[in-house]
């Protein structure tokens, strides 16, 4: 088994974990800790393709990265701040009671 | 190297699932900051350092900090409330999508022939090329990136900023 | 130093300035207002000096400075300003008198919240009189007329919370709306007939020659010469702004304005604007007399008018209880004596009068302004009395401009002004009526005077208040003492010895040594007169001084009901309402009338018949047309039920079937041999 192909299991099971966990935890900023690590994985892939790809020297995979690394900080404050704004009127961030928006 | 690949890979995982399944939020932020660490010192691992150091400033250093603001802020009674019925079934349901996914790539992956096969030297790149890819053909890029930054500080204030807010005597 | 006289405007853009910054300072700003009004309104007299300077350069010379305003399809419209000794003496007396009164505000008002507002509004006030003055356009002076009526509106009811002061004001709005109509009427006439609304403009104007010979000339509806009927519809205005009879209604009224604002308006600018006016046209006005053969002169209606309204105030003022009152309908009764100069053909004698008059009735009004703020809004002068040993300046004062007011011989200026007068109206060949109807209102004026002087100052203090009245400060006695000097000083510039102003205001060379002792039997019986007058008001009320709070008044007494009806002013309000006011009221009964059966019986039909309409329509709708579409839109509404079943609105879920369609997506693409 290469070190590229284990790169991978590694994204792909971190992305699983932020997967289930988005799915299952209740809690909101569980929720959007677990789209963080999916983020985290994809971010896992990119550097692996780089290390192992054809042409590393243009450095495409890293600033893609840190680019990446960019959006999920600006995800994370606003999502973080939807957190607690709902939390105000709501007084929770269970998202099962969050569901106004039903059909 | 490989053996470092795999051990990264114990504590990434492991801490992540740890910090996904505890119900103390304060726990788990903590184990999770341990899981981005072990990122970074992955991407330390695969040679780029400066990914790394990003890494380690942004997620160790500010979200880390902004998830346990969000925590401390949202905290409900310490007594939590016992796992329902719906909690468990939507535990299990979530689980065997997430395997069935799990099971999807990872066949994927080892099923893949992939060409490059062996592992060429660690590529250099210095931080200077970063600077002079930034600046020159992905400039936009950073551009675009730098509103999107300065948008959403600004949205997280106007969204979090108390709503009815007093004039500034009665504060007093 | 001399005016050039394109700079006339500045007498009345200066306080129209200081309003402007009253109007935008903030509310706290009192010092500030009040300051620009009064540092306005002494510029404007020093700039008015410089102009009297220049109109008495060349006394006979009409100074114009004319303008366009805008085109006007071939024409244009052009205003522009004038300048001659009548607009110059004018502006001094107006200036002068509203800058004193303007610094008795300041003490008057000192308590009031809108003290600011007070003095935009005066400011106002003042500029839109001065306007009227400097104009040499019928139009332009219209326009500073309506102003004038905006500010005495604003400030007669400017403690607007009172009921009675916003129908006061409201009051005097409408009735000398009712008069502007005719000078309205007057000046599209004019201006059809002529082309032109500018008085003097080098022969072209209305008050030249040929305009006037061309007016005199046309015959109109019942003989009467064109220049007659418009005469007469501009006078409408004048007795409107003046208070003539019959609409002399609101002027009593107007005294539930804060007493400044009276001051203001009975002695330098509103009601001084209708005689002003008629002195403007009197070129317009005496055009007919040149005319043996028309019925009617317009002067003729203006004497006859004047000499009913100086009777008619006289004799209301003798019952009238209300300090303020009785100055109100002395006004009244003087401004007919000055209607009655014109209209005998003496207008300088009438613009003497009003120079003196607007002297000594400030200077009346301002002190009962210092007894009524002294006595805390006491104006009753039944409940008023002794004040003689403890207000000495207002005492005096007052003392002065009511001998004035009464003509008392020689000193006092109000003596030769209406000296002047009687002489005009015994000289005129018309009647002789007017003259004896002078003759009364002189005994009667001196008479109230008396009774008024008596009751409010001699006696003894009949309530706690007046008890406690003490004399003002010096910013509300200072002007008093200042108008008592020109009370007194004013009436020697128009003496018979030495007619210096009557000369200047015709711009003729005063004729020296003119016949003193030619008139001194007339002057012999108006001193007897004022001397009967006098005598007989000190007999009744100021020899045995009301000792009892509720005493009847001892002419009450004698005569009940004509007191009575006197007291309710002879009943002009009542019969105003009781005659125009059913007039209203009846036409509007028949318009409801018409309104509720005929126009509404109609539309009722019709709304029936549409009414009916929508019923049939309703049916064929809801049988036909709805059926079909009630049988689709269930099958919608179903549908969209089983869908929304699916929106949970649980983000996990869908998240779930996003996973899972994920996973069916790939194992099918995987077992479907990856094509």
């Amino acid at each position: 088994m290469s070190p590229l192909q284990l790169c991978l299991l590694l994204s792909s099971l971190l992305f699983c974990v932020g997967l289930v966990a988005a799915m299952a935890r209740s809690n909101a900023i569980l929720v959007l800790l677990g789209v963080e690590l999916m983020l985290n994985a994809a971010n896992i892939n990119f550097i692996a393709f780089w290390r192992y790809g054809p042409n590393p020297e243009a450095g495409t995979g890293v600033l893609f990265v840190l680019f990446s690394i960019a959006v999920a900080a600006a995800e994370a404050a606003v999502g973080l701040a939807l957190v607690i704004a709902v939390y105000r009127h709501q007084k929770t961030i269970r998202l099962a009671s969050i569901n106004r928006l039903k059909g | 190297m490989t053996l470092a690949l795999i051990l990264l890979s114990v504590l990434i995982l492991g801490s992540a699932i740890v910090a996904l399944s505890l119900r103390n939020l304060i726990h788990s932020a903590l184990l999770l900051v341990a899981c981005w660490a072990g990122i970074a010192a992955f991407y330390l691992w695969a040679g780029a350092e400066f990914v790394a150091f990003a890494q380690g400033l942004v997620y160790v250093g500010a979200i880390s900090m902004v998830v346990l603001f969000a925590v401390l802020l949202t905290r409900q009674g310490t007594a939590s409330e016992p796992l329902g019925f719906a909690s468990w079934q939507r535990f299990i349901l979530a689980l065997v999508a997430g395997g069935g996914v799990a099971g999807i790539l990872v066949g994927a992956v080892l099923g893949t022939p992939l060409t490059v096969t062996t592992p060429g030297p660690v590529p250099v790149l210095t931080v200077k090329q970063i600077g002079a890819q930034l600046m020159g053909p992905h400039v936009v890029a950073l551009l675009v990136v730098g509103i999107l930054l300065t948008v959403s500080l600004l949205g997280a204030v106007v969204l979090a900023a108390e709503e009815n807010v007093k004039s500034p005597e009665d504060e007093v | 130093m001399h005016l050039p006289v394109s700079l006339v405007w500045l007498i009345p853009a200066l306080p129209l300035l200081a309003a402007g910054i009253a109007a935008l300072a903030p509310r706290s700003c009192r010092t500030l207002a009040a300051g620009a009004a009064i540092a306005a309104m002494i510029a404007a007299f020093v700039i008015s000096c410089l102009a009297l300077h220049t109109a008495l350069a060349d006394p006979g010379a009409k100074l114009v400075a004319n303008f366009e305003w805008f085109d006007v399809g071939a024409g244009a419209m052009r205003l522009g300003w004038l300048l001659d000794p009548l607009t110059a003496f004018m502006c001094v007396m107006v200036t002068f008198v509203a800058s004193l009164i303007f610094i008795f505000s300041t003490g008057y008002m000192k308590a009031d919240a809108n003290f600011k507002q007070f003095f935009c509004f005066l400011s106002l006030f003042a500029a839109a009189m001065l306007g009227i003055l400097v104009a040499n356009s019928l139009l332009l002076l219209f326009i500073c007329w309506e102003l004038v009526g905006l500010a005495s509106y604003l400030l007669i009811g400017f403690w607007f919370h009172k009921p009675s002061a916003a129908a006061a004001a409201k009051k005097a709005f409408i009735t000398t709306r009712i008069g502007d109509l005719g000078l309205l009427l007057g000046l599209l006439w004019l201006a059809d007939s002529t082309g032109s609304l500018l008085f003097y403009d080098g022969g072209n104007g209305v008050l030249e020659v040929a305009a006037l010979g061309s007016l005199a000339s046309q015959v109109t509806v019942g003989g009467l010469a064109v220049s007659t009927a418009i005469g007469l519809l501009i006078f409408c205005g004048a007795v409107g702004k003046s208070g003539q009879f019959p609409l002399h209604v609101w002027l009593p009224d107007a005294m539930e304005g804060p007493t400044p604002v009276s001051a203001l308006i009975h002695a330098a600018t509103m009601v001084a604007a209708g005689v002003f006016l008629i002195a403007r046209v009197y070129p317009l006005m005496s055009a007919d007399l040149a005319l043996p053969l028309v019925p009617l002169h317009a002067l003729t209606v203006v004497a006859f008018i004047g000499a009913i309204t100086a009777l008619l105030g006289a004799t209301i003022a003798v019952a009238q209880n209300d300090i303020k009152r009785v100055l109100a309908f002395s006004t009244v009764s003087q401004l007919g004596y000055m209607m009655l100069a014109l209209g005998v053909g003496s207008w300088v004698a009438a613009i003497f009068h009003l120079l003196t008059h607007a002297f000594f009735k400030a200077l009346l009004f301002l002190g009962a302004g210092s007894v009524i703020h002294a006595a805390h809004h006491e104006q009753d002068i039944r409940r008023l009395g002794g004040l003689r040993g403890r207000m000495r300046i207002t005492f005096a004062t007052f003392a002065i401009g009511m001998m004035a007011l009464s003509g008392v011989p020689f000193l006092f200026s109000g003596f030769w002004s209406k000296e002047a007068i009687l002489h005009a109206a015994h000289g005129w060949q018309v009647s002789h009526l007017p003259f004896g109807a002078a003759l009364v209102a002189v005994v009667l004026t001196a008479f109230y005077m008396t009774r008024l002087v008596a009751e409010t100052f001699f006696g003894t203090a009949r309530t706690e208040e007046t008890e406690h009245a003490h004399e003002n400060s010096a910013v509300m006695t200072v002007p008093l003492i200042l108008l008592a000097v020109g009370a007194v000083a004013l009436g020697f510039l128009g003496t018979p010895a030495f007619p210096w102003l009557q000369a200047r205001l015709l711009g003729e060379p005063e004729v020296h040594g003119h016949p003193l002792f030619e008139s001194a039997g007339l002057m012999m019986l108006s001193i007897v007169l004022v001397a009967v007058g006098l005598g007989a008001g000190w007999a009744i009320y100021g020899r045995r001084p009301r000792v009892a709070l509720d005493a009847v008044d001892p002419l009450a007494k004698a005569a009940p009901g004509v007191i009575a009806a006197l007291g309710n002013r002879l009943g002009f309000d009542e019969l105003y309402a009781a005659t125009l006011g059913r007039l209203v009221t009846a036409g509007a009964t028949v318009a409801d009338f018409f309104d509720r059966y005929v126009w509404g019986g109609a539309v009722t039909m019709l709304a029936r018949l549409g009414e009916f309409a929508g019923v049939v329509n309703r049916e064929n709708d809801e049988s036909a047309i709805n059926g079909g579409f009630n049988v689709v839109s269930e099958s919608f509404r179903d549908s969209g039920r089983a869908y929304s079943r699916a929106q949970s609105g649980e983000p996990q879920s869908y998240l779930r079937f996003i996973a899972t369609g994920f996973v069916v997506l790939m194992l099918l693409v995987i077992l479907g041999g990856g094509r």
